[in-house]
């Protein structure tokens, strides 16, 4: 018995040290990014990009984020092996505004630059925050579906969280656009679907089946999108919908015509920037207080362009 | 196997306490060999700072899973503990800054709110005899959307309840010994260990606990009101769930009403690995402890090594399977 678990204990140490054994073999800038999720296509574009980052300055980039973005505590618990770590700097995506900051406050203490990346903390820890600016974004999402609808008749929003900082700024933005833009456009119902297409694809089927005037539908992320995609084709409508992000299947609609187009943030940029700034601070150097990552509006037509190509996922 | 004419003589519990040592023992031995690999593999972990961290990442998840201890071991199941803890935390926010009363209030009716929605699941259990899983799944998901709906969807706030921080973030024993500063989130996650045990091993609703799950059906023919106890059991789980909820809030300083789902099975994992059977008649508190520090020792000692996220998942899998096994080998080799 006491055989089989030290062999398994030896076992797994050794897989453990072969694992790790190039971290310890280098003596490079050290980066733990401390992400809102993972798995998720558009956190591992943020991903991609941080690597990227990492193979131009020659810096070693690690990248985590908890299974999904309710999880406050277990981002917490993941900042703080981080900080035990060492590491020369961190990357934060905050879930919760608040909730991170003692931590932020002993990296601070520990001479452990902090970038905050997506979303900002309360605090003026975070040396500069890398984000997209989302209401900017969601107001041109507001314009390009009016433009499409004639500016005029009913619409409706599907959102994807109502607690997290991007699903309240994206509603807010489009819904505000809309209100001061275009006044002849009425917003019949803004429904959550948690991001989740099934979810999204039920809640679009009952909108429109309570609205069958119904002229536009926009959906504030990948998985909200997608999921008013699949919930007007099974319902036949011919509603135009605008969505967010990219991701294959968001792509294939907008070049099949169901989808008119998306906003597109840029999350490989989000990665590269947050790293970029990372070790511009490790150098000494100043750095903006917020830096843009920017935004576009592509459809059909403009997708296959090399600067919309270049910061769109699959 | 364990029938209850067993479990009428004294020595059944005894029984159980010592085969249960047994196991502690095996789930104790791993998790000796995980730091001391930890330790091996990178100068950072064993610092004080980051073994508090790991206490600290435990307390909330240890404490669901003594609560999914109690209900396990009545051979149930309980899927609410996490969206349970969440409603106790946003229950404890509007308490303390929705209505501003004072802490010691927030502090009961956490602990109040708990108790009665384990209460309402030991009855649904044992007088509508709907299945525990179904039961507390219904639960679960009942409480996550009482969470959206009273919190209006928004995470509640602790600003205005200055020492509400302190249940789990501040340190009594840092004040005494500077060195090495405990956060209080640990002392509490091992005070109600010591209820739990206490009331496990020397109390009737104890026993009646480990009796329910050896053989139900004897302990109600004996002329037990096997009801009665059962909902007991669901209720004291219930109030465990509320003192993880204070945890969680305090440590967060804001109640999160999303947050919760998927806890349970953090929480049930811890119990498994800590060598209650999912079969029930069987457990320990201690174990549920050592199951808990396994899991967040992996966590925190793969984060420090830098290990790629999607294998550490893959490891953590491993190890849950390989302490079930290897308690399957034990029994088989008594």
């Amino acid at each position: 018995m006491f055989n089989r678990r030290t062999i398994l204990g030896a076992l797994s140490a050794l897989a453990l040290m072969s694992a790790t054994a190039p971290a310890f073999a280098q003596e490079k800038y050290d980066i733990a990014l401390i992400s809102k999720g993972f798995q998720h296509q558009f956190w591992q574009a943020v991903k991609a990009g941080a690597d990227k980052a990492a193979a131009d300055l020659g810096v070693t980039v690690t990248f985590e984020g908890p299974d999904n973005e309710t999880q406050v505590d277990r981002q917490i618990d993941m900042l703080a092996a981080a900080l035990a770590r060492k590491p020369s700097a961190i990357g934060f995506a905050a879930l919760d505004s608040q909730a991170a900051i003692p931590l932020l406050q002993q990296a601070k203490d520990a001479g452990i630059p902090v970038i905050a990346f997506d979303s900002g903390v309360d605090s003026d820890i975070p040396l500069t925050t890398a984000t997209t600016d989302n209401v900017a974004a969601s107001a041109l999402a507001a314009d390009s579906l009016a433009g499409l609808i004639g500016d005029e008749g009913k619409v409706a929003v599907v959102g994807h969280s109502q607690t997290s900082r991007t699903g309240i700024d994206r509603v807010d933005g489009f819904v505000n656009r809309m209100k001061e833009a275009h006044p002849k456009i009425e917003i019949v119902t803004v429904q959550y679907g948690d991001g989740d297409q099934l979810a999204s694809t039920e809640i679009t089927k009952s909108i429109l089946l309570a609205n069958p005037d119904l002229k536009g539908i926009f959906g504030t992320n990948e998985g909200a999108a997608i999921g008013v995609v699949n919930g007007v084709k099974e319902l036949n409508s011919k509603v135009v919908i605008i969505g967010f992000d990219s991701g294959a299947a968001q792509k294939q609609a907008i070049r099949d015509g169901q989808m008119a187009g998306a906003i597109t943030q840029n999350p490989v940029g989000i990665g590269y920037e947050t790293v970029a700034a990372a070790v511009k601070a490790l150098k000494g150097e100043t750095l903006p207080k917020v830096i843009d990552t920017g935004f576009y509006f592509y459809d059909a037509k403009t997708i296959d362009n090399p600067e919309i190509a270049a910061v769109l996922y699959d | 196997m364990t029938t209850i004419e067993t479990a009428s003589k004294p020595g059944f519990f005894a029984g159980i306490r010592s085969s249960g040592a047994y196991h502690k023992l095996l789930a104790f031995s791993g998790l000796i060999a995980l730091l001391v690999v930890f330790s091996l593999a990178s100068p950072n972990f064993m610092q004080t700072q980051n073994v508090l961290s790991i206490l600290q990442a435990t307390s909330v998840n240890g404490v669901l899973a003594i609560a999914a201890t109690l209900v396990i071991i009545t051979g149930g199941i309980d899927l609410s503990v996490g969206t349970l803890m969440t409603f106790c935390a946003v229950i404890t926010g509007v308490v303390l800054t929705y209505l501003g009363l004072p802490l010691p209030l927030g502090v009961v009716a956490a602990i109040l709110a708990g108790t009665a929605s384990g209460l309402v699941s030991g009855t649904i259990v044992a007088k509508l005899k709907v299945p525990p899983f179904i039961a507390t799944l219904g639960m679960m998901l009942i409480l996550k959307g009482l969470s959206l709906v009273i919190s209006g969807t928004r995470p509640i706030y602790f600003n205005d309840t200055p020492g509400f921080n302190q249940i789990a973030t501040g340190s009594i024993v840092g004040s005494i010994i500077p060195a090495i500063p405990v956060p209080n989130g640990v002392l509490v996650l091992f005070g109600v260990a010591i209820v739990i045990s206490f009331i496990l091993s020397k109390t009737a609703l104890g026993r009646y606990t480990f009796a329910l799950g050896s053989n139900e059906e004897a302990v109600r023919l004996s002329g037990v009101n096997v009801d009665r106890w059962k909902i007991a059991v669901y209720a004291l789980a219930g109030s465990v769930c509320g003192v993880a909820g204070l945890l969680i809030a305090s440590r967060l300083n804001s109640a999160q009403p999303a947050l919760g789902q998927g806890y349970e099975l953090d929480a049930i994992a811890a119990v498994v690995i800590g060598g209650t059977s999912l079969s029930g008649g069987r457990g320990t508190v201690l174990g549920t402890l050592i199951g808990a520090l396994i899991i967040s020792v992996l966590a925190n000692g793969l984060r420090i090594l830098s290990v790629a996220q999607e294998w550490q998942t893959v490891v953590t899998g491993s190890i849950i399977i390989l302490a079930v096994y290897a308690d399957i080998l034990r029994r088989r080799s008594l």
